[in-house]
């Protein structure tokens, strides 16, 4: 009797311990600096499914997790566009896609994406991260959270994670444009200087 | 209650002396307003806020990342709030640490805390440079608010997660002995 009781309690323990690393785990996941990143395909707000592996001619892309409802990601939305409009030319077009539980945060539906979009002329696929499965690939946490992608004979490589700049307030008191910087090296075949940002936004929500 | 009857009916009258079309919602409105005006609310930026979050004077710091437009973390005020409250005696003080973007001060915030009489700390934090001082606050945080840190002279713990009252009280209890 003793004995099964040990058992079942070293049952326990070891079911603990492993269920605990597990999420510890969860949270830790996601792509770091030099990781490939996987190929999605998410219906964009024209209703057609977009893909990295559909932009034949890019060099690599700016992929943004942002949303229509953190004033954080709204502050940022012209930056966005014009990320795109600078560099969708050069090779390195702005994908974004919106991570958020649309139970959550009805106001982040497709309905309201499409709206959205028209309303600030975006010009760059706005998708729906369906059930949610995206994001926690790309280990995003937050919007907006932007990833730089390189594309290479093995795959898409991250080569920045992080903030688009560091003023969110103000678009014309910006001293690092993070994100222009990290595409600019690419572009000019040269390795990104500040690889990794921090900055404040709206968790994603769930 | 009496006295508020009595405050109402002496703004009634007065308003009515300028204007006759005021009506209570109005009255009401402008003094809620007015009390936002008087609300202090102590702007920082990092370098400035860094010594509350560094205190060594053995007393526990519930120190809560937050925004009026963050809904998780308006979601979880009410248990910061009831902490405050009941641990008080037990040497533990909440600070509110918002993150709204200063031209909503007045227009959000100051009305916010008034609305929802918060009782612990609230002060802001005004510093477009988040990628120098995130990472003084916790390594590995992302940025995504609501986030928390509890610390007492050099233990800290930090947390980028919603808390409800529970788990929060089971957190700071782990500061106390």
């Amino acid at each position: 009797m003793k004995k099964t009781v040990k058992l079942m309690l070293l049952t326990a323990i070891v079911f603990g311990v492993w269920s605990f690393t597990k999420t510890e785990k969860a949270i830790d996941n996601g792509y770091k600096v030099g990781d490939y990143v996987k190929d999605f395909k998410l219906e964009n707000i024209d209703g057609k499914m977009v893909s990295m592996s559909d932009f034949e001619k890019a060099k690599g892309f700016i992929i943004t997790f942002t949303c229509n409802t953190c004033p954080y990601a709204v502050a940022y939305e012209d930056r966005i566009e014009a990320l795109n409009k600078m560099y969708e030319e050069k090779g390195y077009p702005v994908i974004a896609i919106m991570p958020n539980n649309v139970k959550v945060k009805p106001e982040d539906g497709m309905k309201y994406m499409r709206a959205r979009a028209e309303e600030k002329g975006f010009t760059f696929p706005y998708l729906m991260d369906e059930g949610q499965r995206v994001y926690p690939q790309f280990g995003a946490t937050k919007t907006p959270h932007i990833y730089v992608v390189k594309k290479t004979d093995k795959g898409n490589m991250v080569k920045y994670i992080g903030a688009i700049d560091d003023n969110y307030q103000n678009a014309d008191e910006v001293k690092n444009k993070y994100v222009e910087d990290a595409v600019n090296a690419l572009l000019n075949g040269k390795e990104v200087d500040v690889t990794e940002t921090k900055a404040i936004g709206c968790s994603i929500k769930v | 209650m009496k006295k508020y009857c009595l405050i109402i009916i002496v703004l009634l009258l007065a308003c009515n002396q300028e204007k006759n079309n005021n009506n209570i919602s109005d009255i009401v409105v402008k003094t809620e307003e007015s009390k936002a005006e008087t609300v202090d609310l102590i702007v920082y930026d990092y370098n400035t806020l860094e010594p509350l979050l560094n205190k060594k004077d053995g007393k526990v710091y519930v120190i809560n990342f937050w925004a009026t437009w963050c809904a998780p973390c308006v979601k979880e005020l009410p248990y910061f709030e009831t902490l405050n409250k009941e641990y008080q005696s037990k040497n533990v003080e909440v600070i509110l640490v918002s993150l709204d973007f200063p031209k909503q001060y007045e227009k959000k915030l100051k009305p916010f805390i008034v609305n929802k009489n918060l009782i612990s700390r609230v002060v802001a934090l005004n510093d477009v440079d988040s990628n120098t001082w995130i990472p003084k606050v916790n390594k590995d945080w992302s940025g995504a608010i609501p986030a928390t840190l509890i610390y007492k002279n050099d233990k800290r713990a930090f947390y980028e997660k919603s808390f409800n009252l529970e788990e929060l009280k089971k957190e700071v209890n782990k500061f106390l002995n």
